[in-house]
């Protein structure tokens, strides 16, 4: 790549056509803004800053100086993972190159190709990539709203929303009921609200054995459910309720005030209720306006370029690409061919054919962890599902620890692929 | 059932008896390796116990990594766990190359080129494995399809820059800096032995259902590729 690029510079001096093109020559070097510092966005920045050798000029841009992994949260919440390990700095980015900027993106202006940031700051770029995850749909859950997220939380972006619900669900009274409201397709991690159960009923089953759980569902069907409906009868017999759609999982209302869930009508008191809206991709992808009318940004399915822009990329959860499943599994391995895509159209290094992957790991009970997982590869169409596994019911003990604690060495190289 | 059918029509076909050791290859020149190569670290046979190596009784059919009261290294545990079972095939390439197979095996053996003194071996080895009446679950006899690479597949010179990009997916769960935390480290790996062993995921023969998909879509230059920069990494 260096070699490339140093005869590139050497040969191509004496050429004045290329002295047109001032992104790439002199002072100015091309410039990419990175909105959202999570799976997608930290791996993309890392990747520019790295694989271009300082020819990109890389800024990241993230609300919070300290970023806290949606994954892993509900390993936190069952005990088995410390909050503090979910928890990552930019330190090791910023010096490797990418300017990290710690403030809210409040407006993209495509045509000045700038960004606006909350503290007033204006950003130009040549190219931009959007990883703002999710946001929540509003009016997705009668009765719920952002407001009431203090008395029955979402915990689906990970931070002081994870840490109320464990709190709430260590706090429940004796033999009291755990509600979730599971969300619509499609949304951020499809095995998560079921690994978020099995995690709660791991808690209950030792603090709290009589307490129920139910759990309101607007789908006919959910993400590894043979493994999971297992695992439940064998961990915590008696313990779940699933309500699907058949029974009016999907005709719910809450009452924050009066901890109260109505299912088709019937009212339940519940001790705690762990509300996971609808969602649509994050704000900043909607007021920069790439998103369509599903509430996610179409991207071709070679690169993760934006359908609507040709110097936009969207990237994770916020994008609308196909097959792939909203994960930061997923997201770190489209971050990877858009920064290449990225690279090749500022710097011309070589771009090959886009792979992705994805493999979602979840823990039923303590050394009980099943996994799911698929290739993609992209057609004119989508991102496509060229092959796929997933965990068998009935696998031994050894199977199931091994694939348990693989996901912790995932964890381990995952984090330290996005932030250094 | 259908299996255990066609074999015994096999065998009346051709008239052979039912010792399997026959139809793998020559067990007494098998008996004569297993002495020289293997009988320091491994005991075969009646009373066979542990010692450097697990005893070798009933392999076929075996589990890796179960025999009691043998501490395996945590490769070797770790292929046990995720399904590795010792079957001609299985045990044919890991006597081949050890570390292709169980990359971070403890089995101090640089391996068995040859495949006909494989074969000899596998033998002896199936003869013991044999010679018990209570083991039905044995594998069948049936000769190994070779996993073994075409010399120009293994001579093949991989790009490293597109090596760097493919190994991107690589990096998402095993760590460029080589750690290994419950997945194993993949840096520093002679670059034969990492061709070898993409090449036994993509035809199924080690077990891991991740590496059996990363591997399945790659083609011989992109595994190559995929060779040449691992081999630049530290």
């Amino acid at each position: 790549m260096k070699l490339n690029r140093r005869h590139f510079l050497g040969t191509g001096i004496a050429a004045s056509a290329l002295l047109t093109a001032p992104t790439v020559w002199g002072q100015a070097k091309p410039k990419v803004v990175v909105i959202g510092g999570g799976a997608g966005g930290a791996t993309a920045a890392r990747y520019l800053a790295k694989d271009s050798d300082g020819a990109i000029e890389v800024t990241l841009v993230e609300a919070n100086p300290i970023y806290t992994t949606c994954f892993f949260s509900n390993l936190y919440l069952g005990g088995f993972y410390d909050f503090e390990k979910l928890q990552h700095g930019y330190d090791k980015l910023a010096g490797g190159g990418v300017t990290v900027i710690n403030d809210m993106a409040t407006g993209v202006d495509r045509a000045a190709r700038t960004v606006t940031l909350a503290g007033g700051q204006v950003l130009p770029y040549d190219r931009l990539i959007l990883s703002p995850g999710i946001d929540f749909k509003d009016g997705s859950v009668p009765g719920w709203s952002l407001d009431a997220a203090e008395i029955m939380p979402h915990a689906y972006k990970a931070g002081p929303q994870t840490q109320l619900l464990k709190k709430q669900v260590e706090e429940m009274p004796e033999g009291g009921v755990f509600a979730m409201i599971a969300p619509p397709n499609p949304y951020r991690c499809p095995p998560g609200p079921y690994e978020r159960i099995s995690m709660v009923a791991h808690i209950l089953k030792t603090k709290n054995p009589t307490a129920k759980i139910i759990i309101a569902d607007p789908k006919e069907k959910f993400s590894k459910q043979a493994l999971f409906e297992d695992g439940w009868n064998r961990h915590y017999a008696g313990m779940v309720e699933w309500i699907g759609p058949d029974f009016g999982g999907g005709k719910v209302e809450v009452r924050p005030e009066a901890m109260e869930v109505v299912i088709d009508g019937e009212v339940t008191k519940v001790a705690c209720c762990n509300v996971i809206p609808g969602q649509k991709a994050g704000k900043i992808a909607e007021l920069a306006g790439v998103t369509d009318d599903s509430g996610w940004a179409p991207v071709h399915p070679d690169s993760m370029k934006s359908k609507a822009d040709e110097n936009v990329w969207v990237l994770g959860d916020s994008s609308a690409q196909g097959d792939m499943p909203k994960s930061g599994f997923s997201a770190n391995s489209q971050a990877k061919v858009a920064a290449m895509a990225i690279r090749g159209e500022l710097t011309g290094s070589k771009s090959f054919p886009a792979k992705y992957s994805n493999t979602c790991w979840s823990l039923i009970a303590p050394d009980d962890g099943v996994k799911v997982g698929a290739s993609y590869e992209p057609t004119p169409e989508k991102i496509a599902s060229v092959e796929s596994f997933i965990s068998e019911v009935g696998e031994d003990a050894a199977l199931r620890k091994a694939t348990y604690e693989e996901s912790l060495g995932w964890y381990a190289g995952i984090t330290a692929d996005m932030f250094g | 059932m259908t299996r255990r059918l066609s074999m015994a029509v096999l065998l009346l076909a051709f008239g052979t008896t039912p010792g399997a050791a026959e139809e793998i290859g020559d067990a007494a020149r098998g008996a004569d390796l297993f002495a020289r190569q293997c009988q320091a670290c491994h005991q075969i046979g009646e009373g066979a116990k542990n010692r450097v190596g697990p005893q070798l009784n009933k392999i076929f059919g075996r589990r890796a990594g179960s025999v009691e009261g043998f501490t395996y290294s945590r490769s070797m545990a770790r292929m046990g766990a995720d399904g590795l079972t010792w079957t001609l095939e299985t045990l044919d390439a890991y006597l081949a190359n050890p570390k292709a197979l169980v990359s971070g095996t403890r089995m101090n053996y640089r391996g068995m080129p040859d495949p006909e003194a494989r074969a000899a071996l596998l033998a002896y080895l199936r003869d013991w494995s044999d010679r018990p009446q209570d083991i039905p679950e044995s594998e069948p006899t049936a000769r190994k399809t070779d996993p073994d690479l075409a010399p120009e597949v293994l001579a093949l010179k991989g790009d490293p820059d597109y090596g760097e990009y493919l190994a991107s997916e690589c990096r998402t769960c095993h760590q460029a800096d080589g750690s290994d935390q419950g997945i194993p480290s993949v840096t520093g790996w002679p670059e034969e032995d990492f061709v070898i062993a993409m090449h036994a995921y993509k035809q199924k023969l080690r077990p891991h259902p991740v590496m059996q998909m990363m591997a399945s879509r790659l083609n011989d230059e992109e595994i190559a590729a995929l060779a040449a920069y691992f081999a630049t990494l530290k």
